[in-house]
């Protein structure tokens, strides 16, 4: 009930904001933001009340929801969903601090945002697979909504898009979704759409799966997004809002790699192995085309927003490393690109506040006169690059051993997206702090003010905690990974001869004979030393 | 116990700078540089302390090992927040804390005058904190940590004076470049923990030879890789690039992080890694080979640079190399050793010219100097012992450092390596004494209007410490008798290496996979320390260095019109001056075309042929629904016809 209850205080909020008179507005946003607290902090009392050590569902409830089909209410939270959950009620707490000085329709905008939350919430809560279909199209509503009302010029156009991208590819999950029920229904006789139900029977033929894994590939591809489905995320995130841009960042395309974590793997661990080329690559692809495409941008949102396709390719290729190193690298990479990536949106929002412009040429030499932003945007740009330290690097680090032991190529592939975020990051960095302040308008700029700060800091505070010990996040989910990937760990499909044991050492084997014989020939070594 | 201080040591700095970065500006000047040079001076008395604690360990243990938490991991990855404490370690640590120290003191008299007095040594600790970690850490990622630190602290710095441009193009190109070695730094960590199953180093070093064959691709890889991320930090062929344009920070900074300590910490990384390079005469080959060639070209650069901090970047490059050369031919201990003099020397040379700088009020440009020798003499003569220091003089540091390098590329590698370092060696002489001769001597001609003074004392005593260090630097290893190796016997524990035992391994290695291994008797050869040769060496060592003096003096003093004739019309000097176009090169051939293919992907295939394919695939559904619309006009008459068509449709199928 407790869940439940977390689940909805921001809906509830929404309700009451509806009642509330309009010309308020202090009144109306002290309640949103009444509420954002209240909800993180009791999703605090959810993580310090979780066992680290099971890979069980905690906090469960189930009941039934319409009975006739067997369709449950199923909730339920576990290692993968906890830390989503718990940053979805933070950033809420921050978008809605962060949003104090919206001007028009402030009422529906936080009506919208609590709305948003609870969406959210319920896609990582869903244990039920017709319950999750209808949160994870639910929170496209105000979404779209935050986008098409305050967004910028060309809002209609970016709402339209995501949602259109959305819809579809949800559409064949959809089509998925259904086909496993009745599957089920087949095969143990059981009318059951409960996702752990259907992880422990499920029971297809390799070709079925494929098809089914398809069709969710796709969705949750658009919603990460994964290379070429990802252009939606620029348009988006360029007319979003700042709140919105740090919620799409931060929690929505989370929903993404999380779908791929609750269903791909576990229901079609087979077919996601026969798979993991394709992904590898398209994420590579991702990882230095979004770096690439960057690096060039001209306004600043677009240039995070490209960055995002690149981390976020490092988050796939950890998840499709199908070892603990690369998802728990990946998960702990969703936590910090959600922390990293809502900085630099909520940074760039402040200079967007000041001056209405996002266009990197229009800055420069801001450093003199906001050195608090520059050393709060400092910061951040360099977690944002995985530097050592912050909290970047322990996920970047963890995926590359990850994919590593997979297959090296990926991997030396997969890092030089290291040495391209450096460039994108550090440029932009350049024209937009450094150089002289020649631009009349940037002269009487304010430096950050406390509210801003205090959206800020806590983001910051985090970066190095992760950076230097995340322990105290990376336990929530250890037991759910060694559990997933004791499903999922290639061994189980690969035919027995390929497990050769190498002389090398006891870690050589996974080098595989074709890369060593590659290598060799790559090398031309002597034979003769 | 003294040796539980450990994590001490790095805390200082960082403690400093944080104090420093927030609260600098309200405490003022004196306070921020009491503060920045009393954290280095309590690192280096807990350095000291902790010297102490690691002679009083029993007999046996060569390394102690302090865990102070457990980083991360997952699965059987984990990694922990440790450091060590060996006698390299300390060679490096009292490097770190004792040159950082008398920087430190120096850089309150250089940046005196500036308004972000507190920015500079809030980063300056930072760095040191960093240097610190690198050097101290147990693990290659902890160690990864300081090295990636470094380089940052080296943007910041190189940066410092945000609003030039050219600064901010350097900063921004120093982390670039050093970013494409720690690329490969880190795909070889990752290689290692797939071929050993941990990365502390210990551990690493201790097993290597029982799992990689001597010889072998994989060792060789790593190796490889290892050595790119050298490269990258220690400015060598062919990521040398970024150091010459960061002399773009304050002096102290050059002095600091761009000759004494960050850009030596390749070097540091490869001795530590020495288990593992031993094992790969190949990648043995490379590096000494890089380093020689790096060391060449880099001095040629030098002789025609006319702005005095990149004579001695380029100087800093060269000598980089020269250790390379060490390391490469096995000659551990040379390189270390080199690396310590070099950090007393090469200091004193950079806060010489700072003094200069500082002097005649910011110029750089040695053709606008001349005849300083009586203006500024503490700086003059200073500057004088490390540059015959860093030209191998008898008996100053540089020299026996150099020639212990010379000796054994000779020996232990060929006579190829060694040619390439006695040739540096000359052109070294030749560009410092040109430098000192167009600094301090002949006719002044700096800007009237400038009057050069001496630095104050707290900018020349550092001087004066440095120049005694850079003098006396050289008892740590006079290299004739081996018993009187200080340096050698101390670092003994750390670069002990069984070549025997590593090829009994290998053999039983590739016998158990079903190859042949190849003959390595001929490697087992004792090689006999053949005194005479040395001194012959150092004899003909000497000769060299005295003819590249002498060669300057003819050219910058005796007759100074010389040098224009010959280098009038010389297509080599163009070539030299203009540092083999290889900046040109780079920007021609990587920087451009990533860029314009950037720009070519994101407008042709973002927004053209994925945009397009959606927009289209749209387009196409709109136009079938258009056509669609025709079926639904509204009147039943047609509704009545479709129902008639359809009927008979029907009828014609079935039937």
């Amino acid at each position: 009930m407790f869940l439940t209850f977390i689940t909805f205080l921001p809906f509830l909020g929404a309700l009451c904001l509806v009642f509330m008179r309009k010309e308020n507005a202090s009144a109306i946003k002290q309640t949103a933001l009444a509420f954002a607290v209240a909800d993180f902090l009791l999703s605090l009392l959810l993580w310090t009340n979780f066992d680290n050590t099971t890979e069980k569902m905690q906090f469960g409830l189930n009941v039934s929801w319409i009975e006739a089909w067997g369709i449950n209410y199923h909730i339920g939270l576990d290692g993968i969903s906890l830390l989503l959950y718990v940053m979805t009620t933070f950033l809420t707490m921050i978008c809605v601090i962060a949003s104090w000085d919206v001007k028009k329709h402030i009422r529906e905008y936080m009506i919208a945002m609590l709305a948003l939350s609870t969406g959210m919430l319920g896609v990582f809560i869903a244990l039920d697979l017709f319950m999750f279909y209808v949160f994870w199209e639910f929170q496209l509503v105000p979404m779209y909504i935050i986008v098409g009302v305050w967004g910028g010029p060309r809002r209609i156009y970016a709402s339209i898009k995501f949602f259109l991208f959305t819809a579809v590819g949800s559409l064949l999950m959809l089509v998925a979704i259904l086909w496993i029920y009745f599957h089920i229904q087949q095969t143990t006789g059981v009318a059951t759409a409960d996702i752990l139900y259907i992880t422990d029977h499920l029971d297809v033929s390799l070709d079925a799966s494929k098809w089914l894994w398809m069709a969710f590939f796709l969705a949750f591809a658009i919603k990460v997004p994964m290379f070429p489905f990802h252009t939606w995320l620029p348009d988006a995130h360029v007319e979003a809002p700042t709140a919105g841009s740090v919620i799409l960042a931060g929690v929505l395309l989370k929903m993404g790699t999380y779908g791929f974590l609750r269903f791909n793997l576990p229901f079609f661990p087979q077919a996601s192995f026969e798979f993991v080329p394709m992904v590898a690559w398209l994420s590579i692809i991702g990882i230095i085309y979004g770096a690439l495409v960057a690096m060039v941008q001209e306004d600043l949102k677009k240039l995070v927003a490209y960055s995002s396709v690149s981390h976020l390719g490092f988050i796939m290729l950890g998840i499709f490393a199908l070892n603990p190193y690369g998802i728990q690298g990946a998960l702990i990479q969703n936590i910090n690109h959600g922390i990293s990536t809502s900085a630099l949106f909520l940074l760039v929002g402040i200079v967007y506040d000041r001056r209405h412009t996002r266009l990197i040429s229009e800055f420069g030499g801001l450093a003199k006169i906001m050195p608090k932003y520059t050393v709060c945007f400092m910061i951040v740009a360099l977690s944002s690059i995985g530097l050592p330290g912050m909290n970047g690097f322990v996920g970047e680090f963890l995926v590359l051993l990850g994919i590593f032991q997979v297959n090296g190529l990926w991997a030396a592939c997969a890092t030089s997206g290291v040495i391209l975020a450096a460039c994108y990051i550090l440029w932009m960095f350049q024209r937009v702090m450094f150089l002289e302040l020649k631009n009349p308008k940037n002269m009487d700029m304010k430096d950050m003010n406390t509210r801003e700060m205090i959206t800020i800091a806590p983001l910051i505070i985090l970066i190095f905690w992760i950076g230097l010990y995340p322990n105290t996040f990376m336990k929530t989910f250890d037991a759910s990974v060694n559990h997933l990937v004791s499903k999922v760990n290639p061994d189980n499909f690969r035919p027995h001869q390929e497990k050769h044991k190498d002389s090398h050492g006891e870690h050589a084997q996974l080098i595989t004979p074709t890369e060593m014989a590659s290598l060799n020939q790559k090398l031309q070594m002597p034979k003769k030393f | 116990m003294l040796l539980k201080l450990t994590c001490l040591v790095p805390l200082f700095p960082l403690i400093g700078s944080i104090i420093n970065g927030f609260f600098g500006l309200k405490i003022g000047k004196n306070a921020v540089g009491l503060i920045a040079c009393g954290s280095m001076a309590l690192s280096f008395l807990t350095s000291i302390l902790i010297y102490i604690g690691y002679l009083m360990l029993p007999e046996g243990q060569h390394i102690y090992e302090q865990v102070v938490w457990s980083w991360f991991g997952a699965g059987d990855f984990t990694v922990d927040f440790g450091f060590q404490i060996d006698p390299l370690t300390l060679v490096m640590m009292f490097v770190v804390t004792g040159v950082g120290l008398i920087i430190h003191v120096y850089a309150i008299g250089y940046m005196h005058e500036e308004y972000s007095f507190y920015r500079f040594f809030a980063y300056f600790n930072l760095f040191a904190s960093a240097m610190l970690l690198l050097v101290m850490g147990n693990n290659f990622l902890l160690m990864f940590i300081g090295w990636e630190g470094v380089g940052c602290c080296s943007y910041f710095l190189i940066g410092y004076y945000f609003e030039k441009k050219s600064a901010c193009d350097a900063g921004t190109k120093a982390f670039v470049v050093n970013r494409v070695g720690d690329f490969a730094f880190l795909l070889a960590v990752m290689y290692i923990f797939n071929v050993f199953g941990t990365i502390d180093f210990s551990d690493v070093m201790h097993a290597a030879p029982d799992k990689l064959i001597y010889g072998g691709e994989i060792v060789t890889i790593i190796t490889m890789l290892l050595f790119v991320g050298a490269t990258g930090k220690s400015a060598q062929i062919p990521l040398y690039t970024w150091l010459p344009d960061a002399m773009e920070g304050p002096t102290p900074v050059s002095a600091l992080i761009h000759a004494a300590t960050m850009v030596t910490a390749g070097v540091y990384m490869v001795v530590r890694c020495s288990a593992l390079f031993n094992l790969s005469p190949m990648t043995m080959m490379v590096v000494a080979g890089i380093g020689g060639l790096t060391a060449i070209m880099a001095a040629t650069i030098g002789m025609a640079q006319y702005d005095i901090k990149r004579v001695l970047a380029y100087s800093t490059v060269s000598q980089i190399g020269y250790m390379f050369l060490a390391c490469g031919v096995g000659a551990y201990t040379a390189a270390i050793f080199h690396l310590v003099t070099h950090a007393f020397f090469k200091a004193c040379l950079f806060l010489g010219s700072g003094s200069v700088i500082h002097g005649i009020h910011g110029e750089q440009d040695m053709r606008k100097m001349g005849g300083l020798k009586s203006h500024m003499p503490v700086t003059y003569w200073t500057f004088v012992v490390s540059t015959l220091a860093i030209a191998g003089i008898f008996p100053l540091s540089g020299f026996f450092s150099k020639d212990e390098i010379l000796y054994h590329s000779l020996m232990d590698g060929n006579i190829i390596f060694w040619g390439m370092g006695v040739s540096a060696a000359m052109l070294t002489a030749f560009y410092m004494f040109r430098l000192v001769f167009m600094t301090f001597h002949g006719e002044s001609r700096v800007d009237p209007s400038v009057h050069p003074h001496e630095s104050p004392k707290v900018m020349t005593m550092p001087l004066v410490i440095l120049a005694g260090l850079a003098t006396i630097g050289g008892l740590l290893g006079i290299p004739l008798f081996h018993g009187w190796h200080i340096l050698h016997n101390w670092l003994e524990p750390v670069l002990h290496f069984d070549l025997a035992h590593a090829l009994h391994q290998s053999e039983h290695m590739l016998h158990e996979a079903g190859r042949h291994a190849p003959s390595w008797a001929h490697l087992l050869t004792p090689k006999e320390h053949n005194i005479w040769i040395e001194v012959l060496l150092m004899i003909f060592s000497l000769g060299v260095a005295i003819t590249g003096i002498f060669g300057a003096y003819m050219f910058y003093i005796k007759r100074p019109d010389l040098p224009d004739k010959v280098i009038e019309g010389q297509w080599g000097y163009d070539l030299v001056q203009n540092k083999y176009y290889i900046d040109e090169l780079y920007d021609e051939s990587i920087v451009q075309p990533t860029v314009e293919g950037s720009k070519l992907l994101w407008k042709e295939c973002d927004a053209k042929a994925i945009d397009g394919a959606v927009n289209g695939t749209a387009n196409v559904i709109g136009w079938f629904s258009r056509q669609a619309q025709v079926f639904q006009s509204g009147f039943v008459r047609n509704y009545a016809l479709f129902i008639v068509v359809g009927f008979i449709s029907l009828l014609l199928v079935m039937f």
